[in-house]
């Protein structure tokens, strides 16, 4: 494959093999000398026009890892603040010979416009409200490491999914891997359009948790309460926080993920997300292998 | 100048001479033309009048000058545009009106009819000074690009125009409905995760609009309508006997929002335009609309923007799309040559209509007319490249490369030749 | 495979046992015995002849050998070798190399970039105190200054042609075949 901004072009086997890779990267990480040199020689630009110091440095550390080299933009301390484009900023660092670029944005389509203009292979970080995928591939690689399979599996995503990157990326990913998505939130946060095969939608927490293998909150953010999508915190903690009790609607295996950063105590109980049934921090771990997966693939493979 | 247009096929497929001198036309040139044009190749037309174009001036000029923006409207067929306010500062003074038509006509391209601002500033808020605009030259007032929230505003604001014979034109969304939203809402927009702009706020504002125009017996024209339901609305207002018009433009008629989700146009800002991009159905039903006569006429909505501009991101690149070249071609050979539309309606719509609009007589090819006459070639084909356009706003056009009949081949206006390809 | 035709039968499963049979031998004698040995074969054909001459150390010895599987997928210099989806297998070597004796297996020898990329991948599991190197079949053309300790069999070879090792684990049958590239050649 020659991009990774969204799973459009991605087949199953592909997905698949990306995943296993990713359990190759794990062992290496687990290693004396946790470093291979499989990029030697290539360089990686991480382009962030919206501040995701996380993410940036999951993905960092995962080019790192691999011996290739790793340049880093950001726009807030870069020229885009003076309102350079997207479009330039892109081929004025291209001519530092660029194999692959790393793209934040806050637009929706930022890393497909790259695309348009850029020789170099282009992983999409994050686009306004659109995708993230390598954040979807690491929750499908936790839920694999839980399960063994995705096949059947039941995921409850709760909180504001209109405004939500992860939870489009993980709808369009997860039934491609044989899991079934229930998207949850209060009506005003829940567009009924993103519903299709595998993907469900439902304003009631209880008919979304209930028998789910895993249960994934959303960030809320807080704007959303001035900008009059929910009434008040107050009742969207009553309503859709995923804490204990809640919990218990789900199988008793259940997992819960949330792919912060958290708000604690108000998507998700602060005990609860401490908890053995947590795995918030395995996907932050999970998040550099899976990445340094996504990365060879691009940048070794030949599609 | 003494131009003779031989056997000029006209619109109804009748053919005719047709010559001018000193700007009409007329029976008889004494003596020999300067300029004899063989008009069996081409249609021949009166001169195309577009009630809707941003000319960016004055304060933008690094989105249009007079120039660039009058020599793509010959370009385009048009012989009269009518450009709107909303510039920096806007056009809500006489002066400027008066500025604006003066150095129109010293550059001799199209006649520039301008429209002044509705309200001062174009807040919505105050009424400019009517009378004083349309004395200096002003024949239309409209707040365009603003929506005109305060509804007790408008009212006053038709009753005012009305007792001045000056048409009002609305933009017609209303902005707390349209809220951030940069492409019309949809399932196309959730997957996009773009912000969306609902056929209800264009619909819930015609309504609303409509209303106070049956309050006020006030001529009311709306702008670019974009949707079914909007267009449905109008129809029931017409059929009532309301006074009121309505346009569309040419890229709600033949571009639609999923084209956002192509691989060419992806999340791609030249698609982003206010009103947004609908659905098929929606073109589908502007079509009808101007078929059955609901919309009285096109306007392009031309609004150019630099290319710089054009290739930020979706939420920051501004709204608009150049399209005043293509206008008439574009819509011949998308609905003419494929018999969606009858040739002589599209004239119509082009021409009659719009100075409708304005209340105008219709222009006419007859003895005695001011001799503003477009020739358009129906055979040749000629691919759309936004490169070569005369305006300013070269970016990427949506319908690159789209093989297109009807250009343009020359264009006369006050008797003189101000565009010429042939 | 690439375009290839079919040209020879070079060993039988009878040569293949009895040059495993020696390579063992050839192990214990120059190791002086098994004693703090392990075998790490090299994906994939390396791996079932490195569990065979474990084996047979086994029953020469009396002492369990460790084997181990290793991927040199990233350590790759020539990606060349790598297709549209580049396949990425799990090193399992599930004993602490260091100080240890490794005899690193594969089944055939030819430029030494798979060794080179071998003895990277084992020196970052940790410190041996030494790595040897088994292979069933040599067939020449070097490009780096590697040599094998134990070679089953020296088959000269063109670079035309390839060298195909069929394991009963693998492929169903223990054979070794000769082939002759058709078409564009890769250096």
């Amino acid at each position: 494959m020659k991009h990774l901004l969204d799973f459009q072009a991605w087949s199953k086997g592909s997905l698949e093999n990306i995943l296993e890779t990713a359990k190759v990267m794990a062992d290496v990480l687990e290693r004396p000398v946790k470093k291979v040199p499989a990029l030697q020689g290539y360089t990686i630009c991480t382009a962030f026009f919206e501040n995701s110091t996380r993410t940036r440095l999951s993905f960092e550390l995962a080019a790192r890892r691999m011996s290739a080299d790793v340049i880093t933009f950001n726009s807030a301390t870069s020229s885009t603040a003076k309102g350079e484009s997207l479009q330039d900023t892109i081929a004025t660092l291209e001519q530092m010979k660029i194999d692959c670029f790393i793209v934040r944005h806050e637009a929706s389509g930022a890393a497909h416009s790259v695309n348009k203009f850029s020789k170099a292979k282009i992983i999409n970080a994050g686009d306004g409200r659109r995708a993230h995928p390598t954040q979807a591939l690491l929750d499908a690689y936790t839920l694999l490491q839980r399960f063994g399979s995705l096949e059947g599996l039941e995921v409850a995503i709760v909180g504001d999914v209109r405004h939500s990157r992860v939870a489009r990326s993980n709808a369009e990913l997860l039934p491609k891997l044989g899991a079934k998505v229930r998207l949850c939130a209060p009506a005003t946060l829940l567009p009924k359009e993103l519903e299709g095969d595998g993907v469900s939608t439902t304003t009631s927490l209880e008919e979304a948790v209930s028998g789910a293998d895993a249960v994934m909150a959303l960030r809320l953010q807080l704007e959303r309460m001035n900008t009059g999508y929910i009434p008040s915190l107050e009742e969207y903690r009553s309503l859709y926080q995923i804490n204990a009790k809640t919990i218990q609607l789900a199988k008793e295996t259940a997992i819960v993920m949330h792919p912060g950063p958290m708000n604690r105590d108000l998507e998700i109980e602060g005990e609860l997300a401490d908890s053995s049934k947590s795995v918030i921090l395995e996907q932050v771990k999970n998040g550099v292998p899976v990445r340094m997966a996504v990365l060879y693939h691009l940048l070794v493979g030949k599609g | 100048m003494k131009i003779e247009i031989k056997n000029a096929r006209l619109a109804d497929d009748s053919s005719r001479d047709i010559r001018i001198k000193n700007g009409v036309i007329v029976t008889t040139l004494s003596g020999e033309a300067d300029v004899t044009i063989d008009g069996s190749r081409y249609l021949v037309s009166p001169a195309l009048i577009d009630p809707h174009v941003h000319l960016r001036v004055p304060g933008q000029e690094e989105k249009e000058t007079l120039e660039t923006g009058l020599s793509a409207a010959v370009a385009g067929g048009f012989g009269s545009i009518v450009c709107m306010p909303n510039t920096s500062p806007a056009i809500d003074h006489p002066e400027l009106v008066q500025k604006l038509i003066r150095d129109a006509e010293a550059l001799g391209l199209a006649r520039l009819f301008p429209s002044a601002a509705l309200t001062v500033g174009r807040n919505g808020k105050h009424l400019s000074d009517a009378a004083a605009l349309q004395k200096a030259g002003a024949v239309m007032l409209t707040d365009d690009g603003g929506t005109n929230e305060d509804a007790g505003v408008l009212r006053l604001a038709l009753e005012y125009a009305h007792a001045l014979g000056l048409v009002v034109s609305v933009h017609a969304e209303d902005a707390s409905l349209r809220g951030d939203g940069v492409m019309n809402e949809s399932a196309t927009s959730e997957r996009l995760g773009l912000p969306g702009n609902p056929v209800a706020a264009e619909a819930a504002r015609i309504a609303r609009d409509l209303e106070i125009c049956a309050l006020t017996g006030s001529r009311l024209h709306i702008q670019h309508l974009s949707s079914a339901r909007g267009l449905a609305l109008v129809r029931d207002a017409k059929a009532r006997g309301l006074p009121v018009t309505c346009e569309v433009a040419p890229h709600h008629l033949t571009l639609t929002d999923t084209m956002l989700e192509s691989e060419r146009f992806y999340c791609d800002p030249v698609l982003k335009v206010a009103p947004p991009l609908r659905s098929a159905t929606d073109c589908a039903a502007l079509l009808e609309g101007l078929r059955d006569g609901t919309v009285d006429c096109i306007g392009t909505d031309h609004a150019p923007h630099t290319a710089a501009e054009k290739q930020h991101d979706m939420k920051i690149a501004p709204f608009g799309i150049a399209n005043i070249e293509i206008t008439f071609p574009l819509l011949y050979t998308r609905f003419v040559e494929t018999g969606k539309l009858e040739l002589s309606r599209l004239i119509e719509l082009m021409t009659t209509g719009s100075a409708k609009i304005l209340g105008w007589k219709p222009p006419s090819l007859e003895v005695g007319s001011v001799a503003d006459i477009s020739l358009f070639d129906l055979q040749s084909t000629k691919t759309v490249d936004s490169k070569q356009f005369k305006t300013k706003a070269r970016f990427d056009s949506p319908w690159q490369s789209e093989p297109l009949r009807g250009w343009a081949v020359c264009t006369i206006v006050r008797g003189k030749i101000v565009f010429d390809a042939r | 495979m690439r375009n290839a035709e079919f040209k020879a039968r070079l060993l039988e499963p009878d040569d293949i046992r009895r040059a495993i049979t020696r390579i063992a031998h050839e192990i214990i004698e120059r190791n002086k015995g098994a004693q703090n040995l392990a075998i790490v074969g090299v994906h994939t054909r390396g791996i079932p002849l490195a569990a065979r001459i474990a084996q047979k150390i086994v029953e020469l010895e009396g002492v369990k050998v460790p084997s181990g599987k290793l991927d040199i997928t990233l350590y790759r210099d020539d990606l060349s070798e790598v297709g549209l989806q580049p396949i990425v297998r799990q090193t399992e070597v599930p004993f602490d190399i260091s100080s240890r004796r490794i005899v690193m297996v594969d089944d055939v020898f030819y430029t030494g970039r798979t060794a080179r990329a071998g003895l990277d991948a084992l020196i970052d599991l940790g410190r041996p105190s030494s790595i040897q190197l088994a292979v069933l079949i040599d067939r020449g053309h070097r490009e780096l200054p590697i040599r094998a300790d134990y070679v089953g069999k020296n088959i000269p070879t063109s670079r035309q042609e390839l060298v195909k090792v069929k394991l009963l684990e693998t492929d169903g049958e223990d054979a070794v075949e000769l082939y002759e590239l058709r078409g564009e050649v890769l250096g």
